[in-house]
C-alpha cells in the first residue's frame, strides 16, 4: 500500500532510489540537488541502503564512476544540476555510446554568469544531443514516480540507455508536498533485477569503449540514433506498466483543456501547473485557451505533439533558456522544426520566461494568451518575447 | 569481435561497439603508423631493461642473447626508448620505402 505523506521532493527522490535498490550512488553535491545526495549518503551510512556511496571530487568524476560501475553491472544512480551537469558533459556521450543504463536526477538550474543558483532550463538544454533519454517532471510526485520508472526503462534490454529525469530546481526539488510514497513490494513488482546486456567480467573479458575509426563511427552513431528513436515504444509501454502497478498514468505529451481551444501554449516542467490555473481563469472568462505539456524531450515525441496540436491555428511555446544569436528558444526551434512542411501548421509565437529563477505568474500567462489571440487576429507572428523584461 | 568484419553494417556492430573477444590488440598490427624505427648498437648496452619498461607499446623484449629489440609489428616509432636509454645505444632511423 502507498502512504500519502508530506515530504520534500528531494528526500522523496532519494527514498525512491533506495526503493529501487541502487547498487552505486556516485555524486557530487550542488545546489539545488544537494538534499538528494545528502539523504542518499545518510541512507547508506545508516545501513538503510545496501549500496556503495562514492563521494567523488567533481561531477566529471561522478559520471566517470557511474560509467565504470554501470559497465560492471551495478544499478547506478547520480544526481546533478547546472554547472555540475556542464562538468559531466563529455562523459555523458560516453555513457550513451556504451549503452550504460545510468539514472540521473537533474534539478534544473541556470548556468552562470552572472552567478545564479536558481531555476531555469539552460543547464539541460545544452545537453540535448548527448544521446540520453530525457524527461521533464512537473511536481514531486512525478519526480518520484519517474525516478522509479527511469530504472525500468533504462534497463529495458531494448533500450539499455542512460536517462535524465529533469525537474525544476527549488520549485520542485525543495517543495514539501503531500505525495504517495510507493512501497517496496510495489516497486519490486514493477522493477525486475538489473540484467545488463553485457558487463565487465574477468571470466569473460570484453573491452568497452574502444576506438571507433572513421570506417566505424558513422555506423556507431546510426545505432545510437536508431536506439533512442526506437526507445519511444518501450517508453510508452513501461509508462503503461507503471500505471498498472501505481495507478498513475504519465504520457509523453499531456494536454489540458486543449480540445476546443482557439490558442494553445506549450510548457515544460513545473510552470505547467501555474499555467493550468491561468487556463482555468481565462476559460472562466470565456476565452478558449488550452495547454500542451511536453514531458518527453528525447526521444522527441513527434506524433504525440501533432495529435495534441490538432489543427490549432496559433501555438505559443515557452522556453526557459535562450539560444543566443540563434533561433532564441531551443524548444520553440525544435517544435517549429517538427512542424516544417506539415499542412496547416500553426503560427508559432516564442516566449522566453522564468530565467534564472524569475517567477512566472498567472498574470504573465495572461499576457502570453493575449499575445496569442493578437497573433490569431492579425495573422502575424511577433518577435520572440522575453516575458517580464524591464524596458 | 567487433571488427572481425572490417566493414560491418550498422546492424552488425557489437553492443556499445565493445570488443567482445580478447586479443584484438595483437591481431591488429599497428607498426605501419611508424615513420622511424629504433635501431640498437649492442656494444654499449648494459641490459638494464629501461627501454623494455618505458616502451608504451610494451613491444621491446630481451632476445635469447640477452639484448633487447623491438617487435616492429607494433613499434610506433615514438622515440621514447632512445630518449630513456642511459647508455645512448638506441637511435631512431627514418623509415624509407
Ligand atoms: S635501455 Fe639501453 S642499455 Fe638499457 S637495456 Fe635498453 S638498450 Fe640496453
Ligand atoms: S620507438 Fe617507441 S614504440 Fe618503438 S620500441 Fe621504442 S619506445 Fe617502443
Amino acid at each position: 500500500m502507498e502512504k500519502r505523506i508530506g515530504i520534500e521532493a528531494s528526500i522523496a527522490i532519494a527514498e525512491a532510489v533506495g526503493l529501487c535498490d541502487a547498487d552505486v550512488v556516485a555524486a557530487y553535491p550542488i545546489t539545488p540537488q544537494t538534499h538528494i545526495v545528502e539523504h542518499l549518503s545518510e541512507m547508506v551510512a545508516d545501513g538503510h541502503l545496501d549500496a556503495a556511496f562514492v563521494p567523488v571530487e567533481s561531477e566529471h568524476s561522478a559520471m566517470s564512476v557511474c560509467c565504470g560501475t554501470s559497465a560492471a553491472g551495478a544499478r547506478t544512480f547520480t544526481a546533478t544540476s547546472s554547472q555540475g551537469l556542464a562538468l559531466m558533459h563529455e562523459i555523458l556521450y560516453i555513457a550513451s555510446a556504451l549503452r550504460l543504463p545510468i539514472v540521473m536526477s537533474v534539478a534544473n538550474r541556470a548556468i552562470s554568469g552572472p552567478i545564479n543558483i536558481w531555476n531555469d532550463h539552460s543547464d539541460v538544454m545544452v545537453e540535448r544531443d548527448v544521446g540520453w533519454v530525457q524527461i521533464f517532471c512537473e511536481n514531486g510526485q512525478e519526480a518520484v514516480d519517474l525516478t522509479i520508472w527511469a530504472f525500468r526503462l533504462a534497463e529495458d534490454p531494448r533500450v539499455s540507455l542512460p536517462i535524465m529525469v529533469n525537474f525544476d530546481g527549488f520549485i520542485v526539488s525543495h517543495m514539501v508536498e503531500p505525495l504517495f510514497m510507493p512501497d517496496r513490494e510495489m516497486v519490486k513488482a514493477f522493477l525486475p533485477p538489473f540484467k545488463p546486456l553485457q558487463r565487465l567480467d574477468i571470466d569473460n573479458p570484453i573491452s568497452m569503449g574502444p576506438v571507433g575509426i572513421p570506417d566505424i563511427f558513422t555506423e556507431a552513431k546510426q545505432v545510437q540514433q536508431h536506439l533512442l528513436t526506437q526507445a519511444y515504444q518501450p517508453i510508452v509501454e513501461t509508462l503503461g506498466e507503471f500505471a498498472k502497478v501505481f495507478k498513475r498514468q504519465y504520457k509523453p505529451v499531456e494536454t489540458y483543456r486543449g480540445d476546443d481551444a482557439d490558442v494553445l501554449l506549450l510548457t515544460m516542467g513545473a510552470i505547467g501547473e501555474t499555467a493550468m490555473t491561468a487556463v482555468d481563469q481565462r476559460r472562466a472568462k470565456g476565452d478558449k485557451v488550452g495547454l500542451v505539456r511536453l514531458r518527453l524531450w528525447r526521444p522527441f515525441p513527434f506524433e504525440d505533439l501533432f495529435r495534441a496540436l490538432g489543427r490549432i491555428p496559433v501555438l505559443g511555446v515557452i522556453d526557459r533558456c535562450i539560444s543566443f544569436g540563434g533561433p532564441v528558444g531551443p524548444v520553440a526551434c525544435e517544435v517549429k522544426g517538427a512542424l516544417y512542411g506539415r499542412k496547416d501548421h500553426p503560427l508559432v509565437v516564442e516566449f522566453v520566461a522564468g530565467l534564472g529563477g524569475r517567477d512566472v505568474t498567472v498574470t504573465d500567462f495572461d499576457k502570453m494568451f493575449d499575445a496569442l489571440f493578437e497573433a490569431k487576429r492579425s495573422g502575424k507572428v511577433p518577435a520572440p518575447v522575453l516575458v517580464g523584461l524591464r524596458e | 569481435m567487433a571488427y572481425q568484419n572490417a566493414r560491418p553494417k550498422w546492424t552488425e556492430l557489437a553492443v556499445g561497439t565493445a570488443v567482445t573477444c580478447p586479443g584484438s590488440s595483437r591481431a591488429t598490427k599497428t607498426g605501419d603508423w611508424r615513420s622511424a624505427r629504433p635501431v640498437w648498437t649492442n656494444e654499449h648496452c648494459v641490459k638494464c631493461g629501461v627501454c623494455v619498461i618505458f616502451c608504451p607499446e610494451g613491444c621491446i623484449q630481451f632476445q635469447a642473447d640477452g639484448y633487447p629489440t623491438a617487435d616492429l609489428d607494433y613499434c610506433k616509432g615514438c622515440g621514447i626508448c632512445p630518449h630513456e636509454c642511459p647508455t645512448g645505444c638506441i637511435r631512431m632511423q627514418d623509415e624509407v620505402e
